[in-house]
C-alpha cells in the first residue's frame, strides 16, 4: 500500500493509489442512496441489538448469493451453496483460507499450493499463511510489455499446477491491475481447471463497478457453477455500495457439489468463525439487503453505480487523450479497453521511482493506479509527470 | 465426488441450541435463562437511549469522513476505552505505555492477543505454552486459543460446588504448580458463568504468586460497570494488577455494556514496559489485524468514543448501565427471598452474593432436565441462568419451579 505518511506534504503531491473510490475533493465516495438507507434504518424502532448468527444476517446472505450466482441457479435451486455474511472482504478471505486449511484434506491440515495471480493484492499470500497455508505461489498474469494479461503464459503456469491445487482468480476488477479475463478466456480457464482438478478460489471485490452490470461482473462465478465446480467466491460490497469504514461488508459464498454436504460445511464454518470474530457486525449487510431486497431502490442503485462506472471510462479516456497529445511514447489503448477503478500504467519501478520522487504522484511500486484519484484538477499533471516519467533519460 | 464429502458435522454450540430449542417451544409461559444479553422487565431487549443519541449524531454529522479506518481502529475509541479500562489518572497511560486495539467485539480481542502471543510469547512461535482457563468458564476461551495455535489449553481451579463458592486454595495451589509463563486468562469482574469474583485480598494474593511465578496475566473484562453498577469499582482488579507493574493484555467488549451486541465492539488493551516495546508490540499486532478482518467497522466505535468523550453523554451512560445493573441485583434479591418464603432446601445466599449477568444456581443436570423439560424454563446444564431473563412477571413461576426441581429430583 501507499502509506499516507510516505505522501509528501507538498500542495502538488498526488497519490494515485487507494482502494476506495475517491471524489473531486479527495473525499472517499457515498453514494446519495446508501445515505438515505442508513438514516432510514438508524430510525427504524424495530432493529434490535441482537447477537446475530456466526454466520450473519440471513436477508443479507440470500440477496449476495443470488447476485453472484444468479437468483436462477441451479446450486442455489439445490441449495447446495453456503453462504457467509463477514465483516469485509479480508474477513471473506480469512474464512475461506481457513476453511481450505482444515476440511480440505480431510486426513490432515492442508498447506497448499495456493496460486495469486502476478501482481496481486499484497495482502493476500499473508491472508493465506495466516491461516497456516504456507505453500504460495504465483501464475503469471500482468504482461508489462503488453499492457494486458498474457494468457499463454497463464495457462501455462496452471497447467503445471499440481493437481488439488487452489487458484484465486479475480472474477472482475482484478486488483491493482484493473485488466480482467475475457469470457472467452475463462471459458479456456475453467476447462484446465476441470481437466486439471484445480480449485478456484473467485474474488468479487467490486461487483457491478466494472460494466455497471451486477449479472455481468459475476459471470465468470456463474460459468463455474454451472460447470459443475466446488468452489469459494469472497464477495465485497463496499465499492459498489460506498459502504467503507462504518459498515465494511464481505460474503464468502462455498458452492458445493452435493446438498448433503451443506450442513456440515456450515457447521465447521460456524465453528471457524467463532474463533475468529463469533458473528459479524451487522449495519453494513442490512444496507445492502435493503436495497436489493427492493426493486425501486435497485433501480435507483443501478443508477448510481452507472454514474460511477461512466465517470472512470471518461477520466480513462480523457487520460489517454492527453497522452497521445503529448506525443508520450507507447500505446495506451489498454487504458479504455480494461475497465473499473484499478488500471496499471506498465511502467518501470524505475519510472515508478522518479514519478514519486520528482513529481511526488504516488502509484504503486507495480506501476497500478486507481483512476477515481484523477480529476479535473490534477489531470493535467498528472499527464504531464507520466509523460516526462517515459522521456526523461534516467 | 465433492472435496467436502468427508467433512463432519461440528457439534452444535450449547447456549445457542439452547436458544433454539426456546423459540420452538409453544408453551405459554416458557422462560429463556440462558443466553447472556441484557432483557428489560418486559423481557425486551433494550436499546440504551444514550446509543440512540449519539447515533443520531453520528448518522447527522456531514463532516464525518466514510473512508476505511486505520487497521488498529478509530484512534479515539482506542484511546477512550482504554482509559475507561485504566483510569484517567493511569500512570501506565501517562508513562505512554498503554496501547490499544479495536477489534470485532471480544472475540475479536481475544483472538488477536492469542495471535501476538503464539507468534511472540514465550519463544518465538511457542504453541506449548500452557493456556490456563478457570474451571468452568466462558465456552469459546479454549477454541479462541485452540484456533490461534496453542496446543496446550488447561483448567485451573475455580468454581466450589460443595460450597458454591471460589475454590481460593484450588486456584492458588495451580498457580503455584503450573510451568512458569503459563498464560492465565482471568476474568476482571462479573465471572462468566459463574458470578462469583476473586474479593480485593485475594486479587492481591493472585498478583503476588503470578508476578513472582512470571505467569502472563490476559483480563477478559466484559461487564465493565454491569456488575456492580460502577464503572470504577468493576475495574478495580485489573487497575490493581497495573499497579503492580505487570506487562498485560485486556480484551474489552462493549456488547453488554452499550447493548451493542451485533456492532462487534471490542478492544485489546495492552500494557507494556515502556513506549519502545509498545511500539513494536503494536506494528506486530498490526500484521495480524491485516490478515484477519483488515479494517474493523467504525459504527459502533463511533458510538462509544463519542459517548466516552461527551461529558453529557458519558453521564446518561452510566446512568443507562446503572439501571441495568440496578435490575439485576433486584431480580436477584427477589429470587433468593422466594426461593427463602418458599423453604427451598439448601442456601441461597450465592445468589445475591453473586455479581454480573450470571448466577451458577447449584442445580444438577437432573435438575436442569426437570426444569427444561417439565416447566419449560431453558438455563444451560451447568446450571447457570442469565438473571436478565427474570422479571417481574415470571419471578414466581421460576422460584416455584426451582422449588419443585429441587424437591422432586435429587
Amino acid at each position: 500500500r501507499v502509506e499516507k505518511s510516505y505522501i509528501s506534504q507538498r500542495p502538488d503531491a498526488q497519490a494515485l493509489w487507494c482502494f476506495n473510490i475517491t471524489q473531486r475533493e479527495g473525499k472517499t465516495f457515498e453514494l446519495h442512496l446508501t445515505g438515505k438507507i442508513k438514516q432510514q434504518l438508524s430510525a427504524d424502532p424495530t432493529l434490535r441489538p441482537e447477537y446475530l448468527s456466526s454466520l450473519g444476517l440471513t436477508k443479507f446472505t440470500q440477496r449476495a448469493t443470488e447476485v453472484a450466482l444468479g437468483k436462477r441457479s441451479q446450486a442455489i435451486l439445490e441449495n447446495r451453496v453456503l453462504g457467509v455474511h463477514t465483516p469485509g472482504f479480508t474477513a471473506a478471505m480469512r474464512l475461506g483460507a481457513e476453511l481450505l486449511r482444515h476440511w480440505y484434506d480431510v486426513n490432515a491440515a492442508w498447506c497448499g499450493p495456493v496460486y495469486l495471480s502476478s501482481p496481486c493484492d499484497d495482502s493476500l499470500a499473508g491472508i493465506f499463511q495466516a491461516a497456516g497455508i504456507q505453500d504460495i505461489r504465483e501464475y503469471y498474469y500482468w504482461d508489462d510489455k503488453q499492457r494486458d494479461i498474457c494468457l499463454d503464459k497463464l495457462l501455462e503456469d496452471l497447467e503445471t499446477a499440481p493437481e488439488q491445487s487452489v487458484v484465486v482468480l479475480a472474477a472482475s476488477a482484478h486488483c491493482p491491475t484493473g485488466a480482467d479475463l475475457s469470457q472467452n478466456q475463462w471459458a479456456v480457464i475453467t476447462q484446465l481447471i476441470l481437466r486439471r482438478r484445480l480449485f478456484p478460489f473467485l474474488m468479487l471485490p467490486a461487483q457491478a463497478l466494472c460494466y455497471g452490470d451486477l449479472e455481468r461482473d459475476a459471470w465468470p462465478v456463474q460459468l463455474c457453477a454451472s460447470n459443475g465446480i466446488e468452489l469459494l467466491c469472497a464477495q465485497s460490497f463496499s465499492h459498489c455500495f460506498g459502504l467503507y469504514g462504518e459498515k465494511a461488508v464481505g460474503h464468502l459464498l462455498c458452492v458445493l457439489k452435493h446438498n448433503s454436504l451443506l450442513l456440515s460445511v456450515q457447521s465447521q464454518a460456524d465453528k471457524i468463525v467463532k474463533s475468529l470474530w463469533s458473528q459479524p457486525s451487522v449495519g453494513g449487510a442490512r444496507v445492502v439487503a435493503t436495497v436489493l431486497s427492493n426493486p425501486a431502490h435497485l433501480v435507483e442503485w443501478q443508477g448510481e453505480v452507472k454514474h460511477i462506472v461512466e465517470r472512470c471510462m471518461l477520466i480513462r479516456e480523457v487520460l489517454r487523450e492527453r497522452l497521445r497529445l503529448l506525443g508520450t511514447p507507447g500505446c495506451w489503448d489498454h487504458l479504455t479497453q480494461q475497465r473499473g477503478l484499478y488500471c496499471c500504467m506498465g511502467l518501470n519501478g524505475q519510472q515508478v521511482e522518479f514519478l514519486s520522487k520528482w513529481r511526488h504522484v504516488y502509484l504503486l511500486p507495480s506501476g497500478c493506479l486507481n483512476v477515481s484519484a484523477i480529476n479535473g484538477r490534477n489531470l493535467s499533471y498528472v499527464a504531464e509527470s507520466i509523460h516526462l516519467a517515459l522521456t526523461t533519460s534516467l | 465426488m465433492s472435496i467436502f464429502c468427508k467433512v463432519p458435522q461440528a457439534a452444535p454450540v450449547a447456549v445457542f441450541k439452547l436458544t433454539q430449542d426456546f423459540t420452538k417451544d409453544q408453551f405459554p409461559t416458557k422462560v429463556n435463562l440462558g443466553v447472556g444479553a441484557y432483557r428489560t422487565d418486559e423481557g425486551q431487549t433494550w436499546v440504551l437511549p444514550v446509543v440512540k443519541r449519539a447515533e443520531k449524531i453520528i448518522v447527522s454529522d456531514d463532516r464525518l469522513n466514510h473512508e476505511y479506518l486505520p487497521i488498529l481502529g478509530l484512534p479515539e475509541f482506542r484511546s477512550s476505552v482504554s482509559r475507561i479500562a485504566l483510569g484517567d489518572d493511569s500512570p501506565a497511560i501517562q508513562e505512554n505505555r498503554v496501547g490499544a486495539v479495536q477489534c470485532l467485539g471480544g472475540t475479536g480481542a481475544l483472538r488477536i492477543g492469542a495471535e501476538f502471543l503464539r507468534c511472540f510469547y514465550n519463544g518465538n512461535n511457542n504453541t506449548k505454552t500452557p493456556i490456563y482457563v478457570s474451571a468452568p468458564t466462558w465456552e469459546n476461551h479454549g477454541a479462541v486459543f485452540t484456533s490461534a495455535g496453542f496446543q496446550d489449553i488447561r483448567p485451573y481451579k475455580y468454581w466450589d460446588a460443595q460450597t458454591r463458592g471460589l475454590d481460593f486454595v484450588g486456584f492458588l495451589s495451580d498457580l503455584e504448580s503450573c510451568p512458569e509463563r503459563s498464560i492465565f486468562v482471568l476474568h476482571a469482574c462479573a465471572h462468566n458463568p459463574t458470578g462469583t469474583d476473586p474479593t480485593q485480598d485475594q486479587w492481591k494474593q493472585i498478583a503476588q504468586v503470578m508476578m513472582r511465578r512470571k505467569l502472563f496475566v490476559f483480563f477478559d473484562f466484559a461487564y465493565q460497570g454491569f456488575a456492580s453498577g460502577n464503572l470504577e469499582n468493576d475495574a478495580w482488579a485489573l487497575r490493581y494488577f497495573v499497579s503492580r507493574g505487570f506487562e498485560l493484555f485486556c480484551a474489552q467488549s462493549f456488547s453488554k455494556n452499550f447493548g451493542l451486541y451485533n456492532e462487534r465492539v471490542g478492544n485489546l488493551t495492552i500494557v507494556s514496559r515502556d513506549t519502545d516495546n509498545l511500539k513494536r508490540v503494536l506494528s506486530q499486532m498490526e500484521m495480524i489485524v491485516r490478515t484477519t478482518w483488515s479494517n474493523p467497522p467504525s459504527q459502533g466505535a463511533r458510538v462509544v468514543a463519542l459517548t466516552l468523550t461527551s461529558p453529557e453523554l458519558f453521564s446518561e451512560w452510566k446512568d443507562n448501565v446503572k439501571t441495568m445493573a440496578d435490575r439485576i441485583l433486584l431480580m436477584r434479591s427477589q429470587l433468593k427471598a422466594k426461593l427463602q418464603a418458599l423453604g427451598t432446601p439448601g442456601t441461597w445466599d450465592h445468589i445475591t452474593e453473586q455479581i454480573g449477568m450470571f448466577s451458577f444456581t447449584g442445580l444438577n443436570p437432573k435438575q436442569v432436565e426437570y426444569l427444561v423439560k417439565e416447566k419449560h424454563i431453558y438455563l444451560m446444564s451447568s446450571g447457570r441462568i442469565n438473571m436478565c431473563g427474570l422479571t417481574t412477571k415470571n419471578i414466581d413461576y421460576v422460584a416455584e419451579s426451582i422449588h419443585e426441581a429441587v424437591t422432586v429430583v435429587q
